[in-house]
């Protein structure tokens, strides 16, 4: 919702680091730095779109935000209140809740959507008897538009749209306040996908729901967030409005990820000037020193190359992680 | 004459549950020069249509009837040995994996080279330097060296590229491409499509360009076919199509996607769920799926009729007299 900008955020990440040990032989290991360093606020009722290109560590971040990693370092703070130690995140895990991107892999094929959904309910302890489990999930399953008929079958039964729906009403189970939505509709046909979007954005009207809304999609993030986070080599590079961050990309990275986009409209199409990008992602085991993206960057200085950049409000709202952001823009 | 000439064409696959008429009466014709979009969402025969061109059915599937025909020669029916001339010769096709077609244990260079050995009379030492001169056309950097790398030390993107080298090394006249970029990032994407579109004008071939995505037909063909059902219910070039959908799908498609403009708009998208073949309706196929159907389009399916020039939809709403 693009009020709301003055009250507490409802989630503030701090300098939250996701790093993987990958054993590699007898004695040798690597670290794998998967996200490195990245903090930002989300507002209560508020959609961030979360981009980059595959590897650049979205789906860690959300895990890690989640509490289903143990964060290497940094800190995750809900509602005013720190993440740590047990009792919270468990009372946390219920206010934070995930939907993840292949409704066909995430889903166990030998149980029953009421089983699917039922399951979070009775793993928290949240009813008391049949009776009250049963009526739950049935109010769930129309919160998503899934007929209440379809409870005793199995998931494999369903169309891709349909078995999102169960992800989704799965998701919900808890009552939580915040979701992470990990490529929700990426798997979808366009039709499909803009049914479950509006239901994304339905149930947020109703229900106050903040997202953190990852897709690699551009026009879908744009349609649906408020502002948009980027993602390069497990750094947050560029984080702005939507409307400002597409319409006028301030990172080097960023201008050249919009220009990518083809846009669904011929004469944009043809119109469309890319900005190509030399090279290719650096492995995160081999991070280059200074901007992770000077490696191919058009801009990149020998100062890009010694000191890393820090991500810095340059306009008001607007955070970029660029030496150079306001002199090439 | 026209390059390809496909008329009428039946693919089913004959299944325990029963036959799946995956490709159902599908007609269009390909120019020298044009790339030809087809669209369509998963299930709707954009990949079997491709693979019946090619004769490359999985078992199961046969060509019930209809004609393919190459510059005016028939190729349903014609033997596996002319196929074999034909397949990689003078229609290539990539698909959305390479990683499914290109073979693990050998380099780079003995595939691109086995592909130019058994396409053109070229010797080894020409087939060197022709691979070398295709990678260099796809730009693959360093190609000399990467020709005695092994596929697993490309990224998905290099991969991609190198089978766009591998499909164009025998210089074919058309080449098929099916989801060549759906696996990728859209930074490489647009590389891709680039890269396509050049070799495209400089060798003068065709394209049949295969994808779910709009933005990539937008960006990328001349002309545009919309597949449902196995059927085509819509083809023309791709302004008709963006700009003056005349089906009803089509319209549905467009306005569920989002567009710069929708952001503060909710998208509109098509109620209900994708087609089961198994269970055709009886009339337009889409029907069920319709906001705007009416009691002829559950009862009969609607021809494909010329709504302008070059345009055609089958759609009863077009005839719709008031
Ligand atoms: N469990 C894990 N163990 C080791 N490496 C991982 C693990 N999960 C992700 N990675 C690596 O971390 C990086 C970021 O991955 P991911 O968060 O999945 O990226 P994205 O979601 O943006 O595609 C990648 O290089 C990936 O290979
Ligand atoms: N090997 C197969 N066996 C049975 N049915 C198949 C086979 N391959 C494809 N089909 C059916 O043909 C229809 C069209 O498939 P396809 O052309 O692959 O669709 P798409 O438009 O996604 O490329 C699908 O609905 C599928 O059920
Ligand atoms: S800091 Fe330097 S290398 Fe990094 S994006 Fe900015 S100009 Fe490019
Ligand atoms: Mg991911
Ligand atoms: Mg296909």
């Amino acid at each position: 919702m693009k009020d709301n900008q003055q009250t507490q955020p409802l989630l503030q990440v701090k300098n939250l680091k996701q790093y993987f040990q990958l054993n590699n032989g007898f004695f040798s290991t690597q670290v794998l730095k998967a996200v490195d360093d990245i903090s930002f606020d989300i507002n209560k009722g508020e959609t961030l779109g979360l981009v980059g290109e595959s590897g650049c560590g979205k789906t860690t971040a959300g895990r890690s935000i989640l509490q289903l990693y143990k964060p290497t370092a940094g800190e995750v703070i809900f509602d005013g209140k720190k993440i740590e130690g047990k009792a919270t995140i468990e009372a946390y895990r219920q206010k934070a809740t995930m939907v993840f991107q292949d409704p066909y892999s995430s889903l166990d094929p030998r149980m029953t959507v009421s089983d699917i959904i039922g399951e979070p309910l009775d793993v928290q302890n949240l009813v008391s008897n049949a009776a009250e489990r049963r009526e739950r999930i049935l109010d769930l399953m129309d919160k998503v538009g899934l007929n209440s008929e379809h409870a005793a079958r199995y998931a494999h039964e369903f169309s891709g749209g349909q078995r999102q729906r169960v992800g989704i009403a799965r998701a919900l189970a808890t009552k939580p306040e915040f979701i992470v939505c990990d490529e929700p509709v990426s798997a979808l046909d366009v039709s499909i996908q803009a049914q479950i979007i509006n239901m994304f954005e339905q149930l947020q009207e109703n229900m106050g729901l903040t997202y953190l809304f990852i897709a690699h999609d551009l026009l879908v993030v744009r349609h649906i967030s408020d502002r948009i986070a980027v993602m390069y080599l497990g750094h947050l590079v560029e984080l702005a409005d939507t409307d400002a961050i597409c319409d006028r990309p301030l990172h080097p990275y960023t201008r050249a990820l919009m220009s990518a986009v083809p846009m669904p409209d011929p004469k944009v199409a043809r119109a469309n000037k890319r900005i190509a990008l030399s090279g290719e992602i650096p492995s995160p085991l081999h991070a280059p020193k200074g901007c992770p993206f000077h490696t191919r960057c058009p801009h990149a200085t020998d100062a890009c190359k010694e000191s890393m950049p820090e991500l810095k409000e340059v306009e008001s709202g607007r955070l970029v992680a660029c030496h150079r952001a306001l002199e090439i823009n | 004459m026209a390059l390809l000439e496909v008329t009428d064409l039946h693919t089913s696959f004959f299944t325990d549950a029963g036959e799946v008429k995956a490709v159902n009466g599908v007609s269009f014709t390909l120019e020298k020069n044009k790339v030809l979009g087809i669209v369509g969402e998963s299930g709707s025969g954009k990949s079997v249509t491709a693979y019946s061109i090619m004769q490359i059915l999985a078992k199961a599937g046969k060509i019930v009837s209809g004609s393919v025909k190459l510059d005016g020669e028939e190729l349903v029916g014609a033997p596996e040995s002319v196929m074999n001339k034909i397949r990689g010769n003078r229609i290539s096709i990539i698909f959305q994996d390479p990683m499914t077609s290109l073979n693990p244990t050998y380099t780079i260079g003995s595939q691109l080279m086995e592909a130019i050995l058994l396409h053109t009379g070229r010797n080894r030492k020409e087939a060197w330097e022709r691979a070398v001169e295709m990678l260099k056309l796809v730009n693959v950097n360093e190609p000399e060296k990467r020709m005695k790398q092994y596929p697993y030390e490309f990224s998905g993107g290099m991969r991609q590229r190198v089978m766009i080298a591998m499909a164009l090394a025998c210089e074919p006249d058309i080449l098929i491409a099916d989801e060549p970029t759906t696996a990728l990032d859209v930074t490489i994407q647009a590389g891709i499509l680039e890269l396509m579109k050049d070799i495209q004008k400089k060798e003068g071939m065709a394209i049949i360009m295969i994808t779910h995505d709009l933005g990539v037909v937008a960006q990328l063909c001349d002309e545009v076919i919309v597949m449902y059902a196995g059927g085509i219910c819509e083809k023309g070039t791709a302004d008709d199509i963006f700009y003056y959908p005349k089906h009803e799908y089509t319209k549905g498609l467009l306005s569920s996607i989002p567009t710069v403009d929708s952001e503060y708009e909710k998208l509109r998208p098509i109620a209900g769920t994708p087609i089961d073949l198994l269970n055709m309706p009886a009339g337009c196929p889409f029907a069920p799926r319709c906001e705007n159907a009416m009691k002829v389009c559950i009862r009969q399916a609607a021809p494909l009729e010329k709504v302008s020039e070059g345009h055609m939809a089958a759609c009863w709403m077009n005839q719709k007299k008031d």
